[in-house]
């Protein structure tokens, strides 16, 4: 086809038309983190400024976010491990015995609503003296997590040949080593979409955090919500708040944009 | 040969054991344990022991006109939202659907929203909606149009949250219904461009019904999740004002922790946890049938 110059520009034009409204709110984030409390609340909104650090020095130095921020990297890294660990073979088993009733049990619990585990979690975690503990914390984003491993890998396990197993098993491997070395090590990219994706979920969590942590174990969604309560809305720290908590996300996004779209995909498009 | 021994031959058990237990003890326990509470009337601020109470919970949350109206509002703000990002979710797919360069730019720029905190969106949405510095207001000043109160409105709150849902979720229609596009036979497009057949009649007779299950699977997992939503709005509004943004999640929350009241705050659980499970078995039952 011969391109028409007329269509091009209206192609162009709907892609700003797409991507200025998803940006925008990323661009006046990153811009208002920028701006003193007078330049924010200055009316006409101001997009020329003369950029300030003070508000990341108020979020880092005073609020102590490095602590929040640790906390939220030890809860998801310590649950997605944990997921797999459990996920794994469990999407294995999945995948070559077609256990389709594990499947949708173990999937049941991406689609409940968190929060009808959460109020019986809050009194026996109370009992066990395990508020705010990584233990209660964990065990309840690993709920996130599992579903998602199980969900990306059962159907990758699925699409790798049983013949690379079954030879590994002829030449004397037992079925649980042939899949920790040889399927697990072919299964990379299938593990990447997982991991990223329920690192990513898990890191945005707020409702289990909101409610199984205190000062000692409070992850980064809640110390940013807190801060906006308490501060007489100082919204250049507030902004630069949420430029830190969304950054590791955004950023892990740009790296595994396939991986992520893939995980995204998966279930509603047959493949 | 192949050894067997006692592990190999209960593979099928013993690797997923580990997973199910952990489901069984954190999930199907507090589920079935939420049950039961919902036919007490235990509080933990009274001071009372918990006593089975039979259906009494269930009376006084049906006649409380707060959780009718959460209640409303929860299919309210799960159809507003879901219903126009189906729409333009899939509109935007078909206008991305070409080769161009830049595309894989456009499409992480997609990913952003959804992978975004909601928390802190919800805080830069706050700022937009402000009435006094907000960038909508001034937007709105400029065009010469009354200016709005937005989430601090009862009146326009709902509707606020609405299009913060549809800017955060559109994207992931639009990135389900490109990957449905890329995965469409290319046979019936030849045999309509043989029949002479326009774009209007190609889009409507043959993309769309092709692309139905995918859009229908995609909406529903959205529907089910918009269901639950809890971060956006309690993060904006608190359920405010007053309670005219509380939906089930959110009033459910309140009812947990922050009154205490655990026996009528497990019925709303229950109720929640059963239209999310007629949704989830909608789906299932969907894709088995687009799998025959």
């Amino acid at each position: 086809m011969k391109k028409n110059p007329v269509h091009s520009i209206l192609f162009l034009l709907t892609l700003a038309l797409i991507i200025i409204p998803i940006l925008f709110p990323f661009v006046w984030m990153l811009m208002s983190s920028f701006k003193t409390q007078v330049d924010i609340i200055s009316w006409p909104p101001k997009f020329i400024f003369t950029p300030v650090m003070q508000n990341y020095e108020r979020v880092f130095i005073e609020q102590d976010f490095l602590h929040y921020m640790k906390n939220s990297l030890i809860v998801s890294v310590v649950s997605v491990f944990f997921s797999l660990v459990l996920g794994l073979p469990a999407a294995y088993s999945i995948a070559r015995y077609k256990q389709k009733k594990l499947s949708i049990f173990i999937l049941i619990a991406r689609l409940m609503p968190g929060i009808s585990f959460l109020m019986p979690w809050y009194i026996v975690f109370s009992r066990l003296r395990l508020m705010d503990s990584y233990i209660a914390l964990i065990l309840s984003h690993m709920l996130i997590a599992l579903p998602l491993v199980v969900w990306v890998m059962s159907p990758y396990f699925d699409s790798v040949p049983r013949e690379l197993e079954e030879a590994a098993m002829v030449d004397g491997l037992t079925q649980q080593s042939a899949f920790v070395k040889i399927l697990l090590p072919l299964s990379g990219p299938g593990i990447v979409t997982a991991t990223t994706l329920s690192f990513i979920f898990s890191w945005n969590n707020f409702m289990f955090s909101q409610v199984l942590s205190q000062q000692k174990t409070r992850t980064l969604p809640i110390a940013v919500y807190n801060f906006l309560s308490y501060v007489e809305v100082d919204w250049g720290a507030v902004m630069a708040a949420a430029v830190t908590i969304m950054a590791p996300a955004i950023i892990l996004t740009m790296f595994f944009q396939k991986y992520v779209v893939k995980g995204l995909t998966m279930g509603a498009v047959k493949g | 040969m192949i050894r067997q021994g006692f592990f190999e031959k209960n593979l099928r058990y013993l690797f997923p054991l580990p997973a199910v237990i952990f489901v069984v003890v954190l999930m199907v326990f507090p589920v079935g344990y939420t049950f039961f509470l919902s036919f007490t009337d235990w509080s933990l601020t009274s001071g009372r022991p918990l006593s089975v109470v039979g259906m009494k919970s269930y009376l006084q949350v049906l006649s409380e006109p707060r959780f009718l109206e959460a209640l409303g509002r929860t299919f309210y703000f799960t159809f507003g939202s879901v219903i126009v990002e189906m729409v333009l979710g899939t509109v935007l797919a078909l206008a991305l659907n070409r080769t161009f360069k830049g595309k894989g730019v456009v499409k992480t720029l997609l990913l952003l929203p959804l992978v975004a905190t909601p928390v802190a969106i919800g805080i830069v949405w706050n700022l937009f909606y402000d009435p006094t510095i907000g960038i909508l207001n001034y937007v709105l000043s400029v065009l010469k149009l009354p200016q709005s109160g937005w989430v601090s409105d009862a009146k326009t709150v709902m509707p606020s949250l609405i299009i913060v849902d549809i800017w955060q979720w559109t994207p992931m229609i639009t990135i389900i219904v490109l990957a449905g596009l890329a995965g469409l036979s290319s046979e019936p497009y030849e045999s309509a461009m043989v029949d002479g057949a326009n774009g209007r009649q190609v889009l409507f007779l043959i993309t769309l019904p092709m692309l139905m299950p995918t859009i229908l699977t995609a909406v529903i997992l959205r529907a089910i999740d918009a269901l639950k939503t809890y971060d956006i709005i309690y993060s904006m509004t608190g359920g405010g004002p007053g309670y005219a943004s509380e939906n089930l999640n959110v009033l459910a929350f309140k009812y947990s922790f922050e009154y205490f009241r655990m026996g009528q705050s497990a019925v709303m659980l229950v109720f929640l946890f059963l239209i999310v499970l007629l949704f989830s078995l909608a789906v299932m039952r969907l894709r088995r049938a687009f799998e025959q």
